[in-house]
């Protein structure tokens, strides 16, 4: 499987990344890509700029970890994450996460997966710059429980199809 | 008998915790005793004022060692690097 993690400030084209994904492979019949975009707002206000900090090593580390976990769960043929850091605007792309498999349900699990670990336990901290001056977005808690979804066992009727 | 002696340890603070302590890294001695993150987290608050602020509510601070989550009864020793940071707003 072919895995692609970077973190890097610039922005990125996420036509070629799918591109790249997809590599005139003719045993993809499924990519998936997710793309997080800044908005103008936080929490109701109008936001000038956000601004992305981030622990240098452990962020790859930690969706490299997560990254094998989808692989381990899904049978996936190729995943790309990319997440900038530093200064952005609003209207900007912040994520990518995009995912190819031979048939759609693991892409788009393995998609959704990832985003809601990147939303957890991905080490970067989001400050907005508003009228008011800097602060730091807090944690929500629906993107907690979106995550523990995740690590808990299929329902019953699931585990039967 | 000879006492455990005390190691120094990489420190690294991020987001608003690195803002009030006023430092982005720093390497410590904790003494021998204390043996797990939490302890340390405590020890950490009686260093001043801006590190008691930093660490006033312990369940909203996080920490790795060695860039891997661990939990406040984690075991210190043998760490190279601690970091400590507020829950995570990445994606």
């Amino acid at each position: 499987m072919t895995t692609t993690i970077r973190l890097q400030r610039e922005p990125f084209d996420i036509a070629a990344e799918a591109a790249k994904l997809a590599g005139g492979r003719t045993d993809i019949g499924a990519v998936v890509t997710f793309t997080g975009i800044c908005r103008a707002d936080e929490n109701g206000a109008p936001i000038a700029a956000l601004t992305l900090e981030h622990y240098p090593g452990m962020a790859e580390a930690e969706i490299a970890r997560h990254v094998e976990e989808a692989r381990a769960r899904w049978p996936l043929l190729g995943v790309t994450v990319i997440h900038r850091y530093g200064r952005l605007q609003p209207g900007e792309v912040i994520v990518l996460v995009a995912t190819a498999s031979s048939h759609r349900q693991a892409a788009f699990a393995a998609a959704e997966f990832l985003m809601d670990y990147l939303k957890t336990r991905a080490p970067f901290w989001k400050q907005v710059e508003t009228v008011g001056g800097a602060t730091w977005v807090e944690a929500k808690s629906a993107d907690d429980a979106a995550a523990e979804r995740w690590s808990a066992p299929p329902p019953r009727n699931e585990a039967a199809k | 008998m000879t006492a455990k002696a005390t190691t120094k340890i990489k420190v690294l603070y991020f987001a608003w915790v690195r803002e009030r302590i006023g430092l982005a890294e720093e390497e410590i001695e904790p003494p021998a005793a204390i043996a797990t993150v939490g302890e340390l987290t405590a020890w950490l608050a009686g260093r001043g004022e801006q590190y008691a602020h930093a660490f006033e509510n312990p369940k909203a601070i996080r920490a790795a060692i060695d860039r891997s989550h661990v939990r406040a009864d984690a075991k210190i020793e043998g760490a190279g690097e601690i970091a400590f940071f507020p829950p995570m707003t990445g994606g």
